[in-house]
């Protein structure tokens, strides 16, 4: 599996990402950089999290229209497995390779802390073979508040494309485990073909056991499954 | 010729910064505040000197960066002078 990491302004999991995949999966991960017109031929395209351009306008909007992400929307309509973490969630949304947006939480906090997510949708390369799984992850984000019109929502929701809820550690969804105000609890969703997945907890932060939880590493696991090792 | 370009939170999205404005200019002792909702307004100079070209350009750019059509409405306009 090689796996290209985009590299915007401002992004600060990159390196994160290249780790998970190169040190503790053993495979081959490397960063391109934002303004380059070259993927280099990877199986998999993760956009990672971070503040890419200050977050100005809203988070997202700028790098969007990066000249990297002609390649990668390229990349998505052949089918082609993307995968945007955080700010990289932020930037499919705002690239209109999903659907919907991202806004400030509902608390108006920033929020830094761990979440359980409930693994469930479509089976998409990163959740493949974990539908029905609790797995804690954390988030860190001021603006993850999934929006979209009601039509959108159900489409989604009937599609399967909803990919990752907010639950408790019992698999429950509920209000209370929502950490942001996102409609349907919504911390996950794949695109209609589920070859993009865009998801706000950051899955890289807990893939390995130095950093006391290993439970990120399920998603890169399925990838690496999914994609033919 | 200057132009401008409002982005307003469409009807239905809930603006959790006006909601915190709203307690705000309520402690403050501001009585009768109803809803206060935030919106965006960017000036933008342009070479452009023809008026409906001008607009044109203001409603590609808010199309295309400035708003974002699922959350936000726009409106374009020419500043005087």
């Amino acid at each position: 599996m090689r796996v290209a990491v985009v590299s915007f302004p401002g992004s600060n999991c990159d390196d994160d990402c290249v780790r998970v995949v190169g040190e503790v999966l053993g495979r081959t991960a490397y960063k391109v950089w934002h303004a380059d017109h070259d993927l280099q031929g990877p199986d998999l395209v993760i956009l990672p999290g971070g503040f890419s351009y200050g977050d100005y306008l809203r988070c997202g909007a700028i790098s969007a229209h990066a000249p990297i992400m002609a390649d990668v929307a390229d990349f998505a309509r052949r089918g082609g497995a993307v995968l945007g973490i955080c700010n990289g969630f932020q930037i499919l949304t705002e690239a209109g390779l999903l659907p919907g947006a991202l806004h400030r939480n509902a608390g108006l906090h920033f929020i830094c802390r761990d979440v359980h997510l409930r693994v469930e949708g479509l089976a998409t390369p990163f959740t493949a073979g974990l539908a029905g799984r609790v797995l804690k992850v954390p988030v860190a984000h001021h603006d993850g508040n999934y929006h979209a019109d009601a039509d959108t929502l159900a489409r989604l929701e009937g599609d399967g494309q909803v990919v990752l809820r907010y639950c408790h550690p019992d698999g429950v969804v509920d209000a209370a485990a929502n950490p942001n105000g996102s409609l349907g609890h919504i911390a996950g969703i794949a695109s209609a073909a589920g070859n993009v997945v865009g998801m706000m907890p950051h899955p890289e932060r807990c893939a390995e056991p130095l950093l006391g939880n290993t439970d990120g590493l399920a998603f890169f696991q399925a990838a690496l499954q999914t994609l033919g090792g | 010729m200057k132009g401008k370009v409002t982005v307003r939170l469409k009807a239905g999205v809930l603006d959790v910064e006006g909601k915190a404005i709203e307690g705000a200019l309520a402690k403050l002792g501001f009585n009768g505040v109803g809803a206060v909702r935030v919106g965006k307004v960017f000036e933008v100079e342009l070479a452009e000197t023809d008026p409906a070209a001008a607009k044109a350009a203001l409603t590609a750019m808010a199309k295309g960066l400035l708003a974002n059509p699922v959350m936000e409405t726009f409106e374009v306009a020419l500043e005087p002078g």
